[in-house]
């Protein structure tokens, strides 16, 4: 006989969060269902038809009782809108101190990224009591990422960057499913979230990581693309310094204004010309199909670690 | 709100050989019934257009919003010229078709069909001078798919650009050739007499088509062409 | 009005011409009412085989039964199959085309040769879609979603894609045709408010196909535009969103879910009525929930995309409309309940599948509450919960009162009675084997088990297994109304103009109906539902 496990685990702080929304709704929907079925069970025995041409009664149908059952669900349909926002909002926002980790979905598998250069396919290890930044894109078609322990699922589209948090509350193994279908082996596509105790996580980092940190990846990748010969840090290059520009606004040619985030950095790799900065040539050749999406995650790593802040942190 | 609202009882007599007119479809109580429900079902069926447009006119403005710049750059390069001639013969065969309605209103059978021919003239002349302005498309490797190549800045982008104007402008295009088919169709009918001062709602509801097909051109030419042109 | 016709020879539609040509021809709206009623029922077979073999395959962990792609295929044309084919055409094709022009007191729709001409565009179509089934089949899932269905698949998209968009004229000529034929062809002293609440619903739901089908059309055409000649509106190589193809397919796709749903609650109103001889309980609130549904049914569709990177503003936005949804059938449901208070209630076999549609699609409107609630939206998103709960929506919903419909209509239909008793037994095992179907889901999609999956974790085996055996029970279900129905075409009791003793305009003209359906023009002095002006009488 298989098991019959009736409800997930909860394994983040946001669980108990979704639960309790949860079993609210679970309540009123109970209640609306059993007072429903009741109603009609009730009058359908009660009024049941005793004679072959009997025909109903004439009742007055009453304004108030209309506007009783209009408002009634109105008022618990928004009082279940604030409660499920509420979440959502927390759910949508890191909170400043994370331990930052890429993810890049392809068909069909995750491979992850750690800043201090461990990578890893369908599994991912991470430290208790701890919130974790994922962010994550695709190299093709959309997934999502999806922890039910932890109740999170956002979708990892191409072209962009999703950020996901979680702060696991629970050491053991969880499911990761794609949630997105993507294709011939979707439901393949699936790995582990091991969460260790602190200790265990440091023991598990020194173990790995060949190719130096993801900062250093992308400084040689830097140098080996020759961005470094225009994008100078001594101002005398044909492409604006770098130095500091994460996280800076930006003046472009065209007057508007934007804000140096990842995805800026990615789309000022992949198609240069889109956004050029005010006081430049539109002269920068586009990377695109030169860079895969995980050496594109090392660039901009680098570029952020020009800003000189530790490593590891993000701070808002 | 119909005329046969009135709950009266005079009912007409339904075995009775309908009301005279030839034109009057059995499942009608009189002319006036079916001219409505065929104006009310021409302009539900332009709601519905207006819907299938509009899918395009969205991912349009989402799109020009993000890449202002490369939406110059694209629309610069589309003959501006050619564009407003075009813009121009469409509005014209606007004024024709309206010319045709009226005639079939008073009941003129030449005109009507010397004022439909003339329409149909134009349409065929927008779509030669859209032609050529496809085939200069295509010379400058401007078509997404064929080997396309731009120019200006962000290449990349200004793909979504032309896959967009080819979308829009086809299909505005295939509209006005479906629209030269109904005003054949119409032009035969006229032809053969069937219009009477009573009953001509195919020729008005046919032009009731052909405004909307112009009404599109007139929202594409500003879209497509008249981006960033002060620059 | 129940005298019996029974014993003298009478022309009605189905015998004033014989052969072939006298259907395939035909401009008579009940005819092409029944056109429309063989070709989806055979497409619901289709439809059925395909949920058999997914809840076959799910019957064990591992993907043993058929391969991946086998897999990937069959779910995407049940999807496509069970919605284009069946479930949006399935009540306004059948009983609408059968219906409208009757209760309104007309002698055919507005514009009959339009109406023959959507039921050939739909056969068209169709054929377009079997030809993508049958070469190879479609694996993208029925919503289609960019980039996967522009670049990565490799099955025939093309095809199905072409059927759909052509399927889509059918279902805009139709509700087309509906809207003109309501505004313009009542019968005298027909007033809006004197309408049957099936014609609300109808209306409704024509303004639904008329204004949604054209922006899938689009959205369909982009993407085949961009497989064929790879423009790339949604490539993200080029700076393309794959998400405004989600914007646009659901802005149609949800909507759609009220092209199927809104029949079956002007359905249900007309059986509840007729079953408990009453006057439906508040009126006009159940006939304006019908349009709220429809207007707001357009503002809602992001909630399809709460994980898909919207803005969470743009969420809290969808999320509050979807939860102002769900007050105008909360008001539908609390009046069918209060209309059968001191009525006089009886169990035929179209009242049950009435109460079994009130009862299911509370429970399916309510686990829309948990989709429409950001919080937990994230969690179910894409699991079996909004399997189960679309499926209480589109089949314990939609589907239960098509079914209920053919019961209540079918004496009008044909003439004939079925075994009333086999009916109530069908009704009944419908319903339980349809719960013990989609209930499980419920709980394995708070689990976790991601829809669309071929083979899944062990330990969600148990309810899966329960969930198989529940789609057997429903399949027999579904098989008893196919057999006796049959039956009855030959052998069934002679109905009479009105069998159950209900009111509407339908109902004082012979069964079948003349060819023009009513021998003299009716006209209406009373509201619907006047229950309360019939005399007495005793059996």
């Amino acid at each position: 006989m298989p098991e019959l496990p009736l409800f997930p685990t909860q394994a983040s702080t946001m669980a108990g969060k979704v639960d309790a929304l949860y079993f609210f709704l679970v309540s009123v929907s109970a209640f609306f269902v059993v007072l429903v079925a009741a109603l009609i069970i009730f009058f359908a025995i009660r009024y049941r038809r005793r004679a072959h041409g009997e025909v109903g009664a004439k009742v007055i149908p009453s304004l108030a009782l209309e506007l009783t059952w209009t408002i009634i669900p109105l008022g618990l349909g928004l009082v279940m809108f604030f409660w499920g926002a509420n979440v959502y909002f927390v759910e949508s926002r890191p909170p400043a101190e994370t331990l930052d980790i890429y993810v890049v979905g392809k068909q069909w598998m995750w491979r992850f990224q750690h800043l201090d250069g461990q990578r890893e396919i369908n599994e991912l290890h991470v430290p208790v009591g701890r919130a974790v930044r994922l962010t994550g894109t695709s190299e093709d078609v959309i997934h999502s990422f999806f922890v039910p322990a932890f109740r999170m699922k956002a979708d990892i589209i191409p072209g962009r960057y999703t950020t996901l948090w979680f702060n696991a509350t629970k050491t053991g193994r969880y499911h990761l499913f794609c949630a997105e279908y993507c294709g011939t082996r979707h439901s393949g596509m699936i790995g582990t979230i091991v969460v260790m105790e602190p200790s265990e996580y440091q023991a598990w980092l020194a173990g790995g990581g060949g190719e130096g940190s993801l900062v250093s990846q992308g400084q040689k990748l830097f140098q080996d693309l020759a961005c470094i010969t225009c994008h100078r840090a001594d101002g005398e290059g044909r492409g604006p310094i770098l130095d500091g520009v994460y996280g800076s606004k930006v003046d472009l040619v065209d007057g508007r204004i934007v804000v140096a985030d990842d995805a800026y950095i990615r789309e000022s790799v992949l198609s240069p010309s889109a956004k050029v900065v005010a006081g430049f040539q539109p002269i920068m050749p586009t990377f695109q199909g030169l860079v895969s999406e995980e050496q594109l995650l090392s660039l901009i790593e680098y570029v952020k670690s020009l800003k000189g802040r530790e490593l590891n942190t993000t701070k808002k | 709100m119909p005329k046969h609202e009135s709950s009266s009882a005079l009912v007409p007599d339904e075995n009775a050989a309908p009301a005279s007119d030839p034109a009057l479809r059995h499942h009608f109580d009189d002319l006036a019934q079916q001219h409505e429900a065929a104006t009310l079902g021409m302009w539900l069926f332009l709601a519905t257009e207006v819907m299938f447009f509009g899918g395009l006119f969205s991912a349009y403005m989402i799109y020009r919003v993000w890449y202002p710049g490369t939406w110059g750059d694209a629309s610069r390069t589309l003959d501006i010229t050619l564009g407003t001639v075009n813009t121009i013969v469409l509005i014209t065969s606007s004024l024709t078709m309206a010319l045709a309605v009226h005639a079939a209103a008073t009941n003129e059978r030449r005109k009507v069909m010397s004022f439909l021919v003339v329409t149909m003239v134009l349409g065929v002349a927008f779509l030669g001078i859209k032609s050529f302005e496809y085939y200069q498309k295509f010379a400058e490797h401007h078509v997404p798919g064929l080997d396309f190549r731009f120019e200006g800045q962000a290449p990349e982008r200004a793909n979504l650009f032309f896959s967009l104007y080819f979308a829009m402008t086809g299909l505005h295009a295939l509209h006005m050739i479906i629209g030269l088919g109904i005003l054949s169709v119409i032009l035969y009918m006229a032809w053969r007499g069937r219009f009477t001062e009573a009953w001509h709602t195919p020729v008005e509801i046919s032009g009731l088509y052909w405004h909307f097909v112009d009404i599109i051109w007139i929202f594409l030419f500003p879209l497509l062409y008249l981006v960033d042109r002060h620059r | 009005m129940d005298t019996d016709t029974l014993a003298l020879p009478r022309t009605h539609y189905l015998n004033a011409e014989f052969g072939l040509a006298s259907w395939l021809l035909t401009t008579d709206h009940k005819r092409i009412g029944l056109l429309f009623l063989g070709s989806i029922s055979m497409f619901f077979v289709l439809g059925g085989i395909f949920a058999g073999m997914i809840r076959l395959e799910l019957l064990t962990p591992p993907g043993d039964l058929v391969s991946d792609d086998t897999y990937n295929k069959l779910f995407t044309m049940h999807g496509i199959v069970m919605i284009f084919m069946f479930l949006i055409p399935s009540i306004p094709s059948v009983m609408g085309n059968f219906f409208v022009p009757i209760m309104i007191g007309a002698r055919d729709l507005a514009f009959p040769r339009l109406n023959l001409l959507s039921w050939y565009i739909f056969m068209i179509g169709g054929c377009f879609t079997l030809y993508a089934i049958v070469t190879g089949g479609v694996d993208t899932g029925w919503t289609f979603y960019t980039p996967f269905s522009t670049m990565a698949s490799t099955s025939n998209v093309m095809a199905a894609a072409v059927g759909i968009f052509i399927m889509g004229f059918s279902s805009i000529l139709t509700g087309l045709n509906f809207i003109v034929t309501i505004h313009t062809m009542r019968a005298p002293g027909m007033t809006w408010f004197r309408m049957p609440l099936f014609l609300w619903a109808m209306y409704a739901t024509s303004l639904i196909n008329v204004l949604g089908t054209p922006v899938l059309a689009i959205t369909i055409v982009s993407v085949a535009l961009e497989r064929a000649f790879h423009l790339g509106i949604f490539d993200p190589a080029y700076g393309g969103d794959p998400l405004l193809f989600q914007h646009l397919f659901w802005f149609y796709s949800h909507p759609a879910v009220y092209i199927m749903i809104l029949p079956s609650m002007g359905i249900v109103s007309e059986l509840i009525a007729a079953f408990s001889r009453k006057n439906i309980f508040g009126y006009t609130f159940v006939a304006f929930s019908s349009l709220a549904i429809a207007v707001f049914g357009f503002l809602v569709w992001g909630h399809h995309m709460f994980v898909a990177g919207m803005s969470v503003y743009g969420a809290m936005i969808f999320s509050v409309l979807s939860f102002l949804v769900a007050v105008p059938s909360a008001v539908k449901v609390f009046n069918w309940t209060a209309t059968l208070y001191k009525g006089s209630v009886s169990y035929q076999t179209p009242m049950l599948y009435a109460l079994g549609f009130i009862g299911l699609f509370t429970i399916g409107g309510l686990t829309g509450l948990f989709l429409a609630s950001l919080g937990i939206d994230v969690h179910v998103t894409d699991t079996y919960f909004v399997v189960a709960h679309f499926h209480y929506i589109m089949v314990g919903g939609a589907l239960m009162g098509y079914l209920g419909g053919l019961h209540y209509w079918w004496p009008k239909m044909t003439g004939r009675m079925y075994p009333d008793l086999w009916g109530r037994v069908a009704a009944v095992v419908t319903f339980l084997g349809f719960n013990l179907t989609f209930f499980p889901q419920f709980i394995l999609g708070y689990l976790g088990m991601p829809r669309r999956y071929h083979a899944y974790p062990p330990e969600f085996q148990a309810l899966n297994v329960l969930s198989t055996a529940g789609a057997s029970v429903m399949g027999i279900g579904y098989l008893m109304p196919a057999i006796y129905l049959f039956w009855s075409l030959k052998y069934g009791p002679i109905a009479g103009p009105n069998p159950w003793g209900a009111k509407g305009l339908e109902w004082t003209t012979p069964s079948p109906p003349p060819t023009f359906n009513f021998d003299e023009t009716p006209v209406v002095t009373e509201p619907a539902y006047a229950y309360d002006t019939v005399e007495k009488k005793l059996a």
